[in-house]
């Protein structure tokens, strides 16, 4: 159980019951779908931009707990943000998923750092990144399906 | 009852897993317990040995060489087709082609008999539990030949709408194409009844039987569809190899597929002429070893006894069934009256991929996600299930197992 434990840390069983800013945009200014054709985890993105910074992001739809409570936790991690920093953090947890995370910091992490039990589980690293490959499509403005397959 | 209860005595399962060394390993720490096998079978130790035997012993080229081993590999690639056909009741060994498996059988004749024989404004019929392997490959044909793909509905249970079936079925139908038994619920469709009404309609019945050769006892000539197509690796033989049956006088009819060695007589720049059957649809060198390793584990099969098997393993279905239904928010996703030992479920509040997750840690090895049958999962409005698919070695323990698995899962996402 402690690899469990480790995978399904109580943050990300919070996010994956009570997710944050689980809701549709209808005035959003980007909405990007990410699709995971492996397991059916699909999920819309939307982002309202005031020039480079991240006003306001939420997201809709279904997908394992990972999935949800990686969505949950970017949304609530890159709001106030600009485009800058929130590819930044992308780059961040991306290293943290996927066993990379030396030199990272508590302070960098934050709350990214429930998922740091994942890079155990490669096959749970799709799952993990989906909302953020959704997310970086949507700040490049390519209005078109992601798929982490 | 008394025919089950004989059964009971007289498999014997421990026989049969000591036959499978993969079994004996342990994953993560804990004792494998395999039930994944709508996906691929384990092999057993004569399927195995066979492989080796061939390759170290009788490895050649086939249908070539004037050398001994080349006629010795002939011999047993030649007895391996005999033998299926025998397994599969076919007339003709002519009959049996050797492919890659179910999919290269479905769009060999998708691309051959289909392309010959379809024409703008004809129709195909699949039903919606079929696997993406007897989809596509008719998509593909309809777009190219501006034909209509209709799909026989399915109610609830899992089970098809076979009177909305028989009204579908009009002169344009010129193929319907099913699954012998559902990967993804299990449900065996009565084929009796649908090919006996696309032929009264004269259509062609061709079945995927990817799951019906691993669990049904399947008579060709009894059955009379037109194509019958399945994989080696599902039912205990190797990966890279499966069989197309087609009835002789279609494959006749039909043009060849790929072109290359072994699938002509003669070849000159000018004019090619083609190979008799089946060889017309095997070019190039074949996997001599798969076919040969395919043959053994029908014998193995066969030795055990069909009807063995399959009162074995609904015994073991209708066990595991009940014992997930004890699960407070387990729902069972397709309960056809008649259905292979494939039980797909979904867990309240918890996603298929993430019970598949925690089930692994325990050693148990399940599918999650959507079973290569995407419109099926929607058609039933679920994203995905778990599911736990059965075979001969498997055993009311192991059923166990799953059970406790799913009550680790629900005491982490309590």
């Amino acid at each position: 159980m402690s690899d469990l434990r480790e995978l399904y840390q109580q943050v990300i069983l919070d996010h994956n019951k009570n997710p944050r800013n689980f809701h549709a945009m209808p005035d959003a200014s980007r909405t990007v779908d990410g699709y995971n054709p492996l397991c059916g985890d699909h999920y819309t993105i939307f982002l309202r931009l005031d020039g480079e910074t991240i006003r306001e992001v939420s997201f809709t739809g279904s997908g394992c707990a990972i999935s949800k409570a990686s969505a949950s936790v970017m949304s609530s991690t890159v709001k106030g943000k600009s485009k800058e920093e929130a590819g930044q953090l992308f780059d961040t947890f991306h290293r943290l998923v996927t066993g990379d995370a030396s030199g990272l910091s508590a302070a960098e992490l934050g709350r990214l750092a429930a998922f740091s039990g994942v890079s155990e589980f490669p096959a749970r690293v799709k799952c993990a990144t989906l909302a953020w490959h959704t997310l970086r499509s949507a700040l490049e403005g390519t209005e078109e399906k992601v798929s982490t397959e | 009852m008394s025919a089950v209860i004989e059964t009971k005595s007289t498999y014997d399962v421990a026989a049969v897993r000591r036959d499978f060394p993969i079994l004996a390993r342990d994953v993560r720490g804990k004792r494998l317990v395999y039930l994944d096998n709508a996906a691929t079978t384990q092999k057993p130790r004569q399927v195995i040995d066979r492989l080796v035997r061939y390759y170290s012993e009788e490895n050649s080229n086939v249908h070539r060489g004037v050398h001994y081993l080349s006629e010795l590999a002939t011999l047993e690639y030649e007895n391996a087709r005999a033998y299926i056909r025998r397994f599969l009741n076919a007339r003709d060994e002519k009959e049996i082609v050797f492919t890659r498996g179910t999919t290269e059988s479905i769009n060999l004749v998708a691309q051959t008999w289909g392309r010959a024989n379809v024409r703008e404004g004809d129709e195909i019929l699949i039903s919606a539990i079929e696997h993406h392997s007897n989809i596509v490959p008719w998509q593909m044909l309809c777009a190219e030949k501006q034909a209509s793909l209709r799909i026989i509905p399915v109610f609830d249970n899992g089970e098809l709408d076979l009177d909305a079936y028989e009204r579908m079925l009009n002169p344009r139908v010129k193929l319907v194409a099913v699954g012998h038994a559902s990967n993804a619920l299990g449900t065996i469709n009565p084929l009796r009844r649908i090919i006996g009404a696309a032929h009264a309609n004269g259509s062609l019945v061709l079945v995927d039987g990817a799951q019906g050769v691993p669990h049904l006892t399947v008579d060709l000539q009894a059955l009379d569809c037109d194509f019958y197509a399945f994989s080696g690796h599902k039912v205990y033989g190797p990966t890279g190899i499966g069989v197309l049956y087609g009835k002789q006088e279609l494959l006749e009819a039909m043009p060849p597929w790929q072109g290359g060695g072994d699938m002509i007589l003669s070849v000159s720049f000018e004019k090619t002429t083609y190979n008799a059957l089946p060889y017309k649809f095997e070019a190039g060198t074949p996997n001599i070893a798969g076919a040969i390793g395919l043959a053994a584990a029908l014998q193995y099969v066969a030795s055990i006894g069909l009807d063995a098997i399959a009162a074995y393993e609904h015994e073991l279905l209708v066990y595991a069934a009940a014992r997930l239904q004890e699960i407070e928010g387990l729902r069972l996703i397709g309960t056809a009256r008649g259905k292979a030992a494939v039980i797909s479920f979904v867990l309240e509040g918890v996603h298929p991929h993430d019970i598949g997750t925690v089930l692994d840690q325990e050693g148990i090895a399940v599918r999650t996600g959507h079973h290569c049958a995407q419109p099926l999962m929607m058609r039933f409005n679920v994203p995905a299930t778990g599911r736990a698919s059965f075979g001969l070695y498997n055993t009311r323990e192991e059923a166990d197992a799953l059970v406790a698995g799913l009550h680790k899962v629900i005491e982490v996402f309590r």
